[in-house]
């Protein structure tokens, strides 16, 4: 039927054609149709659960038995009396203040120094980009068991240069320090996000304020950063959200001992929900989890105002 | 003269500084030849390569080899691809070109789901996959893929509806003077320009469930389905006398296909980072 409306078409005028056409992006059954796979994604697998989970906070859910509606108890439960959530939250916070910022800034350093070396530039970045590919992984978890073990390489290289080695995967002053590590060790992919970033800056900014004289410094805090800001801000965000819910590494190489050094939010979501069935409670702590997020979202937010820097329109939510 | 040290300063600093980076890899090819006995030594070298590590690695888990758990990984690899490139290009261009009512609202909403931390859904998806009798079966993972979700699903809808902005209206315009339908403009016009998109978001697919832990390890309960990453956790859990050199060598098999993934398509990941920073 489309075809032959469009038919018609043929003899009428151009400017005519090209109105009826640009009407024609209307397209209402089929806008829906296409969008239809996520539209009932959305609705099925993220609405309705958010809403579900919403519901089994305030029940006693554990998947086998009959639910019974608790009000408000589980949530009291784990602000009044749960010492593990209270150690949870703040090793998740210690993880996600130190990784986070570690790994922009080892990112941005790197990258302007590679946005200087011209030859080489693709080796490097190789060599740096290659530990984010693997390091989610749970076989470079279990490399770095062994490297930072008491009787791992970490012991024997630093042994080399005189310091004493130690368990640091089983002291509870280093093991989440070794988690962090981990972490940076994988600042490559924001890298390579900030490289793309430093490109896009026009040469005539460093060239027009090295004629004013402005020195290094100064061309970094006044071009650099304020061009990049929309990029450090997106992987910021980006960065926080994925910290919070930090899993494999604190499962595979700690288990989130020793002492609960390494116990992150996640690991003890999991134990909850997985080692104990209790649905109930773990969606409760499932949704405080959410709302930390979005009110650590809401600062960084709040706060972009005062340094991310957008050179004309505010499209800065892709990372452009 | 001084004017010439600089590079030459930076290289050396860069030149050692990719050597650290990379240096934990290097020691770990060396050490899945190594035994327990050599493993701590900070040289890369073995002194007798113990390539049994390799034979008995890949036969650590009674019953099985590593061969059955490579083959239910790609098989389930193959299958959630599949669903994401389908779901994932339509949703992109009905975003990406066509109006209808209500679009400016789902299109918000597309974007916190962007945002959404995936652990907050893990309880109510488990509850409802448990009732659904899909637990220790793949559809956990297929599914949601084929509805434009799953691990990633999201970002790589917006990855494309980013390129798909980017090709000139004018192609479609004339298709559909000339009486083409919406699919056939989406399939015959559109997809085809799509094509380096579509290789980004199929590597990504591809290793985001590669290294996917949590989700197997929910929904994966009988070995027979074990993936790769559930089958090394094994190994490391199972063993008391812990063969570490069984252990790195089946690891360093698992990094196998992502590394020469990224040997052969580079210029496809720099590309999908950069446009949309999704992490690597």
């Amino acid at each position: 039927m489309k075809s032959s409306a469009a038919m018609s078409l043929k003899d009428a005028p151009v400017s005519t054609k090209r109105r009826l056409f640009l009407k024609r992006w209307n397209a209402p059954v089929a806008g829906y149709l296409f969008i239809s796979p996520w539209l009932l994604g959305f609705l099925g697998l993220t609405a309705y659960p958010l809403i579900l989970s919403l519901y089994y906070s305030f029940t006693d859910y554990t998947l086998l038995e009959p639910i019974h509606w608790v009000g408000t108890k589980n949530y009291e439960l784990i602000f009044t009396a749960d010492s593990k959530f209270v150690t949870s939250v703040k090793v998740t916070f210690l993880y996600v203040l130190a990784s986070v910022p570690l790994k922009l800034i080892a990112a941005l350093l790197v990258a302007m120094v590679l946005n200087r070396a011209v030859r080489g530039i693709g080796l490097y970045r190789t060599a740096i980009y290659f530990p984010s590919l693997i390091g989610g992984s749970i076989a470079v978890s279990l490399l770095w068991r062994n490297i930072f073990g008491v009787d791992g390489i970490f012991n024997k290289i630093i042994g080399a240069f005189g310091f004493e080695g130690k368990g640091w995967i089983t002291s509870p002053d280093t093991a989440l320090s070794t988690l962090v590590l981990l972490t940076v060790w994988q600042f490559g992919s924001s890298m390579v996000i900030f490289l793309a970033g430093l490109k896009q800056i026009p040469a005539e900014l460093y060239e027009a304020s090295a004629v004013d004289g402005a020195g290094r410094f100064r061309q970094f805090f006044n071009i650099t950063l304020p061009m990049l800001s929309p990029v450090l801000y997106f992987n910021l965000v980006m960065g926080v959200i994925n910290a919070f819910q930090m899993f494999t590494s604190a499962f595979v190489i700690t288990n989130g001992g020793p002492m609960n050094s390494t116990f992150v939010y996640a690991l003890y979501l999991y134990e909850r929900a997985f080692s104990r069935y209790q649905l109930g409670y773990s969606s409760a702590l499932a949704w405080i989890m959410l709302v930390m997020i979005v009110i650590a979202t809401l600062i960084i937010a709040g706060t972009s105002k005062y340094w991310v820097f957008y050179e004309t329109e505010p499209e800065g939510r892709n990372g452009k | 003269m001084t004017f010439k040290w600089k590079p030459l300063v930076r290289h050396f600093f860069m030149i050692l500084f990719s050597l650290v980076m990379i240096y934990p890899v290097l020691w770990w090819i060396g050490a899945s030849l190594k035994t327990n006995g050599e493993l701590a030594s900070p040289n890369i070298f073995p002194s007798v390569p113990q390539w049994s590590n390799f034979v008995k690695g890949w036969n650590a888990v009674p019953g099985h080899t590593f061969t059955d758990f490579y083959l239910n990984t790609f098989a389930l690899e193959a299958a959630v691809i599949a669903a994401t490139l389908v779901s994932s290009t339509l949703v992109a261009f009905g975003f990406g070109r066509l109006n209808f009512p209500l679009k400016n609202l789902w299109f918000s909403l597309f974007m916190l789901t962007l945002m959404m931390p995936g652990q907050v859904l893990i309880i109510p998806q488990y509850a409802l996959f448990h009732q659904l009798g899909w637990v220790n079966t793949y559809l956990p993972f297929i599914v949601p893929h084929m509805l434009a979700g799953g691990a990633g699903g999201t970002f790589f809808v917006f990855l494309l509806i980013q390129f798909v902005r980017g090709i000139p209206k004018e192609l479609d315009e004339s298709a559909k003077i000339d009486g083409c339908s919406w699919f056939g403009i989406y399939f015959r016009i559109v997809m085809p320009l799509m094509v380096p998109a579509i290789v980004t978001v199929t590597i990504f697919c591809f290793l985001w469930n590669w290294d996917d832990f949590l989700g197997h390890l929910l929904y994966l309960n009988s070995v027979d389905k074990y993936t790769v990453s559930l089958a090394l956790r094994m190994i490391n859990d199972s063993q008391s006398a812990q063969e570490w050199g069984q252990l790195l060598a089946m690891s360093l098999v698992s990094i196998i296909p992502a590394t020469l993934i990224f040997m052969f398509l580079q210029k496809y990941f720099v590309e999908g980072i950069a446009t949309t920073g999704i992490k690597g």
